[in-house]
């Protein structure tokens, strides 16, 4: 089983991720991670979903997909060629004594403290799933005392825009 | 440092314009103030539906409305909503139109939920219209409350809910064109009560805006001069032909290529009739319950060109030594089916009639440039598997009917111009086998999901469809229990189809399991219908209470009287009980999950043949 980041242009429109969700189910690929949300063009949306799954049940899921009527268009971005990132929000316990060691990781790790409170802080960061486990593995010793993560989005490097294609082809067939 | 150029401003997306061939009944209209309701009956009408199947209820009772005084829809009220789904693949799968069957919300709904399936497994063009509740009952758990468009999301092509009574005519539109476009299937439009209750502009035409539908219909020109390229060098070709070819319309674009190829041609269960039984290069059915030659064929072909198919397991058998040695040329208008199961070594999609028409012409081109192979050794040693294992019965050890006999005299005594629709399970089986089927659209079944009761229903569609053809449902006593409710639809209405019970008192191929499998075990399959039982119920007393001509046959000399006798009978419904001997088998059989290699002629009697090479 490998890794695989699919880009899916779907139409905004209510229930297209419980189609594409019940696709996957329906298969039994484990989705590692999902994100949804608006592109430049209001009539798109963009789910973001990473899958583990082998070449060629990958291959016939994404035919599958392609069949959903409310699908436009899927991506594979390869790691290689697309910046893919994480949102982490992660609370961690800091008092007065701990917290000047807790806020050189923050720094460290380019991240940001979000809120503070006398015995803890709330830290942002973003960054590929490497770096966030990382810093976690550095805050660990302070005390986790609450983790939320948003799933990956990604999106290809150079000038090209996938949307651009899926509104050629749209185009094309008019 | 520069921020970089300004971020373009959002783009409209461009809408595609999808042109709609435009039944000719219908004409543009300018807005008008309709209700929802209204608007429903009007955009049917206006998409050139003639016949609805349904049974109203609470959450479509605005729409039955104004459908009473529709002109130009004939709603027909069947028993069960099973019926209709089922009433409206029949229509369908004997006209070639969209089928249509409308329900009310909750249990009218999810009753559709089996034909749905059925649809979807077959590649049926179906339109199910169901109620809904009122927009703000809607997710409160109201009374007949149920998320059909959630039920239906995995066994539907696309479905709709529709809660703003202005895009009713648009909707309907698409419905339309997705059910009958590409590879055909179900969609289910879910209305909500209070959207039919509430005024609103109507007008026609609406543009379909499906910015992610394109099926591709054009195949490519490189894979099909290379699929030519292989069927014109092949040594031991065969043509796999699949329910594909039979919903394309393609039987008189396959009938060219496979007079021009010389190959072996065998037709799946789905696609019984798209090429003539009389014609010299048909092997028969594949697969499970297929002839010999055919399930050899494919064995041992080195070039297998799939039309339409969709390699499914009772096709193929255990997958991995299903046709070990051949190269494989798959077109379909599904992409996902092609290399699903097997790997294509040339993937075609296309439309089948387009890709049938482009590979005659490329055949010819090359048996120019190349001559036309020599398929002398093949066609010898098909010949051969023919000569040998012809398919046949024999005659029943306990004295009654044989089942074979009986459909193989119906299918004789009405022809090729009639239709046979037949239910699930051996008289399936014997129908698709012994029924000599000479055009397309002439056998209809359900081949994917395997819907026991589909029968009933679904003759009483095909003949609503067909009215000037004979209309037979094959069905077993089983099967017939299930919907035969839907005599009293036909009775009333005028519907005067035939029905064969092949009843041998049994779930007959769970029995047949039972015995091969199970050391003849006999768990919950005596169903006490047939000879020497109760007769619970009596099928010809069930028949009359129906309003239909109910009668007996028992005896090889009584079949061919009883099946002119119910030839004659035009004006009512007819249902014959055809009691059968139980323990007639359905032969040749592959075992679930088993080689193909392994095929038995009859039980313990393997076909010998060279399985090395």
């Amino acid at each position: 089983m490998t890794r695989h980041t699919l880009s899916v242009l779907v139409e905004n429109k209510p229930g297209v991720l419980t189609r594409v969700a019940g696709l996957f189910a329906r298969r039994s690929f484990n989705i590692h991670s999902l994100a949804v949300g608006p592109t430049e063009i209001p009539e798109i949306s963009r789910i973001t979903v990473v899958v583990d799954v082998d070449a060629l049940p990958l291959e016939q899921v994404t035919k599958q997909l392609n069949k959903l009527v409310n699908v436009i268009k899927i991506v594979e971005l390869e790691e290689k060629g697309s910046v893919q990132r994480e949102l982490l929000l992660v609370k961690v316990r800091a008092d007065a004594a701990s917290r000047s060691g807790v806020l050189e990781i923050v720094s460290l790790f380019r991240a940001h403290v979000v809120d503070v409170v006398p015995d803890a802080v709330t830290i942002e960061v973003t960054g590929g799933p490497e770096k966030l486990k990382a810093l976690l593995v550095a805050l660990e010793p302070y005390g986790i005392r609450e983790i939320v993560q948003s799933g990956t989005v990604a999106i290809g490097r150079g000038a090209r825009s996938i949307t651009d294609r899926a509104l050629e082809r749209v185009g094309r067939s008019a | 440092m520069s921020q970089g150029p300004t971020p373009a401003a959002p783009r409209a997306v461009p809408t595609p314009r999808t042109a709609i061939p435009t039944p000719p009944s219908t004409q543009a209209v300018a807005p008008v103030e309709v209700t929802g309701a209204e608007s429903i009956v009007r955009s049917l009408e206006q998409v050139g539906v003639e016949v609805v199947f349904g049974i109203p209820g609470g959450a479509i009772l605005p729409t039955y409305d104004p459908l009473m005084d529709s002109t130009k829809l004939r709603h027909i009220l069947v028993r069960h909503e099973q019926g209709a789904g089922h009433a409206a693949e029949g229509y369908a799968s004997a006209t070639g139109k969209v089928g249509v069957c409308m329900a009310t919300s909750g249990p009218g709904a999810t009753n559709l939920v089996t034909p749905i399936a059925d649809a979807h497994m077959d590649s049926v063009p179906l339109v199910a219209i169901t109620g809904q509740v009122g927009e703000s009952l809607i997710g409160t758990d109201a009374f007949q409350e149920a998320d059909i468009v959630g039920i239906t999301m995995p066994i539907t092509k696309h479905n709709f809910l529709v809660t703003d009574p202005a895009e009713i005519p648009r909707v309907i539109t698409e419905a339309f064109h997705i059910a009958s476009t590409g590879r055909p299937g179900p969609v289910l439009v879910d209305i909500a009560k209070s959207a039919m209750q509430t005024t609103t502009s109507f007008s026609w035409p609406h543009e379909v805006t499906l910015p992610g539908y394109h099926p591709v219909t054009k195949p490519h020109s490189k894979q099909i001069r290379e699929a030519a390229r292989l069927l014109a060098t092949a040594r031991r070709p065969v043509l796999y032909v699949g329910g594909g070819v039979i919903r394309s319309r393609a039987a008189a674009e396959l009938r060219r290529l496979v007079d021009l190829s010389g190959a072996p041609v065998v037709t799946t269960l789905m696609a019984r009739g798209a090429l003539p039984d009389s014609h010299p290069q048909h092997l028969g059915m594949p697969g499970m319950h297929g002839t010999v030659p055919a399930v050899l064929a494919l064995q041992k072909a080195d070039l297998i060109v799939a039309l339409g198919a969709r390699f499914d397991d009772r096709v193929t058998g255990k997958l991995s030594t299903f046709a070990p040695h051949a190269t494989i040329v798959h077109a379909d208008i599904d992409p996902a089916e092609i290399g699903k199961n097997r790997t294509a070594d040339v993937p075609i999609v296309g439309d089948l009639r387009e890709v049938v028409t482009d590979l005659v012409p490329a055949l010819e081109t090359e048996h120019a440039q190349h001559g036309k192979p020599d398929l002398a050794a093949w066609w010898h040693q098909v010949d051969d598997w023919r000569e040998t294992y012809p398919l046949g019965y024999t005659e029943t050890e306990d004295g009654l009917l044989a089942p074979q006999y009986v459909i193989e005299r119906v299918g004789e005594l009405t022809g090729p111009e009639g239709i046979y629709v037949a239910g699930v399970g051996q008289h399936q089986m014997w129908a698709a086998q012994f029924i000599r089927f000479e055009r397309p659209n002439a056998w209809l079944n359900s081949g994917g999901l395997g819907t026991m009761g589909y029968s009933v229903p679904a003759a009483m569609g095909a003949k609503v469809g067909e009215p000037d053809r004979t209309v037979w449902s094959i069905d077993g006593d089983g099967c017939f229990q299930m919907t035969n409710q839907e005599l009293a639809t036909c009775a009333i209405n005028e519907i005067p189809i035939k029905v064969a019970v092949v009843n041998n008192s049994s779930l007959g191929m769970v029995r047949q399991w039972q015995t091969l499998f199970y050391e003849s075990r006999y768990s919950n399959t005596d169903l006490h219908t047939g000879h020497g039982t109760k007769r619970i119920p009596d099928f010809v007393k069930m028949a009359e209470a129906y309003g239909c001509v109910g009668l007996r046959c028992e005896s090889p000399a009584e079949v061919d009287d009883t099946i002119k006798k119910a030839l004659e009978i035009d004006d009512q419904p007819v249902v014959v009980d055809f009691t059968v001997s139980r323990d007639a088998m359905v032969w040749p059989m592959v075992a679930a999950g088993v080689s193909n290699d392994e095929i038995q002629y009859a039980r313990g009697i393997s076909p010998t043949w060279d399985r090395e090479d």
